[in-house]
């Protein structure tokens, strides 16, 4: 490439780059200055992510607390049907694939809206984060599915199996002792990916929550509607410092599939 | 062999009862809602003739052209940049551009806020140059540079994804046959990422088309469907429209991912 095209795309990607920071880095600042409006000068101070803290605590218990059974309801019903789709394609798997993956194109509230109008009246699912359990899984299965599908056929994992049953496993045997071990890197992404899926998920989850079930999201959006810019800035910073590590996680775990993909 | 197949049906069964449970009853029930009482279907008529309405679906469909065309063309350029040269301070640059990723809509509405909101960014450098305090993140076009910041994310890894696979030979081919690095560009990199391109321009395009987080952070006065569908049915208490109006950017969402997965893009994503 001629240099002035290169130095001219390098600008231009470092530019991009700028537009996604630079709002991240100044709200960061912003949640441990004293007074935005005057700037740096007029101290920085760790009181506005106190004040979060004694404010929205337990959204952020609750944030962890829902992400962790979604997960595990995604685990208990995902990586049996990945198998099912790896192992015995058919049209019945191809239509379950195509309903699974619907709600990713179907907008969020629309989703939303289905779920209150049906259960809405059932008083104690309405009220309890289960409602927003349920509605996390809807949105979240097709990619622990996915995750585990890619490597369960990428490993050849009927080869495997034929050479348990010869032993003698019978099919609960091989698909714990065999699958789940076999599943276990596509476990992992899958995993990562629906806890920060469902920790930032906003559009369904302002539509089911309650006064008592409010997640991080959104007690971010009530901060943002009616809390001053430093508060709402702190409350920024605190979800980023949780989503931070997730994301690193899911870059390392990619790498490292990347690299054993190479030298197979 | 036959305990085999009843096994691999069990394995399907939890997923198809939550599914059922959670997703597929309650969103048939919807469009029953939605064509139900004495409207009926003259309901999704209304979408079509009720200025308010009309006017939500029109514009909400212009903005994800523009977010659309303008995010392909940003991702674009910076992801083949990416993915075509090494250097240092390559890995960060990849690291931020891919951040965004698992931003909720209203954390990225907040990033529009601190860029051309009261106290923005933009707002202050126009103001120290003399001129006055810009304030644009409460309108259309902060919308526009809402979605931008979410959109740009997922375009660039698609991009990325396919130009890294492109193969090397066919470049050289071209260039000892004299092909100019312009020509290259758009005879040879350019062709072999339309798929790519048709995946996230698709993803891109039912994703602003459904974004709720970011418009309900910048306004609940603009004017996009979702936030229509909102008001209808919290302030109106209209379920019946509000499921309609949910109906009619459905259909459209799922129609544009169904018509670019024809043409060989996979684009399954989550929508923001």
């Amino acid at each position: 490439m001629n240099r002035l095209a290169y130095a001219l795309a390098l600008f231009f990607t470092v530019l991009t780059a700028a537009f996604l920071a630079v709002p991240a880095l100044m709200s960061m600042l912003a949640g441990v200055t004293q007074i935005y409006a005057r700037g740096i000068a007029s101290g920085l101070t760790i009181d506005w992510i106190l004040e979060v803290w004694r404010l929205y605590a337990d959204t952020i218990g609750r944030s962890i607390a829902i992400a962790m059974m979604t997960l595990v309801v995604t685990l208990l019903v995902g990586i049996p049907l990945a198998y099912a789709f790896v192992v015995r394609p058919s049209a019945l798997t191809r239509a379950l694939n195509e309903l699974m993956t619907l709600p990713l194109a179907v907008p969020g509230l629309a989703v939303a809206l289905a779920m209150l109008q049906l259960y809405g009246n059932i008083d104690w699912f309405r009220r309890s984060s289960l409602f927003i359990v349920a509605g996390h899984v809807i949105f979240t299965l097709p990619f622990m599915v996915r995750a585990v599908a890619s490597t369960l056929g990428a490993i050849d994992i009927r080869t495997l199996e034929e050479g348990a049953a010869s032993l003698g496993a019978g099919p609960l045997r091989r698909f714990l002792d065999v699958v789940i071990p076999a599943a276990m890197p596509g476990v992992l992404a899958g995993s990562l990916m629906v806890v920060t899926l469902s920790i930032g998920e906003f559009n369904l989850t302002w539509m089911l929550h309650t006064p008592l079930t409010k997640t991080l999201p959104v007690g971010l959006a009530d901060s943002y509607a009616s809390m001053r810019l430093e508060i709402a800035s702190a409350y920024t910073l605190v979800f980023f410092i949780m989503i931070v590590p997730l994301l690193v996680a899911m870059q390392l775990v990619a790498r490292s599939k990347s690299r054993k993909g190479m030298s197979a | 062999m036959k305990s085999r197949q009843l096994f691999s049906l069990a394995c399907m069964v939890p997923a198809v009862i939550v599914i059922t449970a959670f997703f597929l009853i309650p969103a048939v029930q919807l469009l029953f809602i939605a064509s139900g009482g004495e409207a009926g279907l003259s309901r999704y008529l209304a979408v079509l003739t009720t200025p308010r309405y009309r006017d939500a679906l029109l514009s909400t469909v212009a903005l994800s052209m523009v977010v659309t065309a303008t995010t392909l063309l940003i991702g674009g350029i910076a992801g083949i940049f990416l993915a075509r040269n090494r250097f240092p301070g390559h890995g960060l640059l990849v690291a931020i551009l891919t951040f965004p990723l698992a931003f909720p809509g209203v954390v990225v509405g907040f990033m529009v806020i601190m860029l051309g909101g009261r106290l923005g960014l933009v707002g202050q450098i126009s103001e120290a140059l003399g001129a006055d305090r810009i304030v644009f993140a409460y309108s259309m076009t902060g919308l526009f540079v809402g979605y931008l910041y979410f959109s740009i994310p997922r375009v660039l890894l698609t991009v990325m994804g396919v130009a890294e696979t492109l193969d090397n030979r066919l470049i050289e081919a071209a260039r000892s046959l004299g092909a100019g690095p312009f020509a290259i560009q758009r005879d040879i990199v350019l062709p072999a990422l339309v798929p790519a391109f048709v995946a996230a321009g698709s993803i891109c395009f039912a994703t602003a088309m459904g974004a709720f987080g970011t418009a309900f952070t910048l306004a609940t006065r603009i004017n996009v469907l979702p936030m229509v569908i909102y008001q209808e049915f919290t302030e109106a208490a209209n379920l019946a429209m509000a499921a309609a109006l949910s109906v009619v950017l459905g259909l459209v969402a799922w129609a544009i991912l169904a018509l670019a997965r024809l043409r060989g893009g996979d684009n399954v994503a989550a929508a923001g």
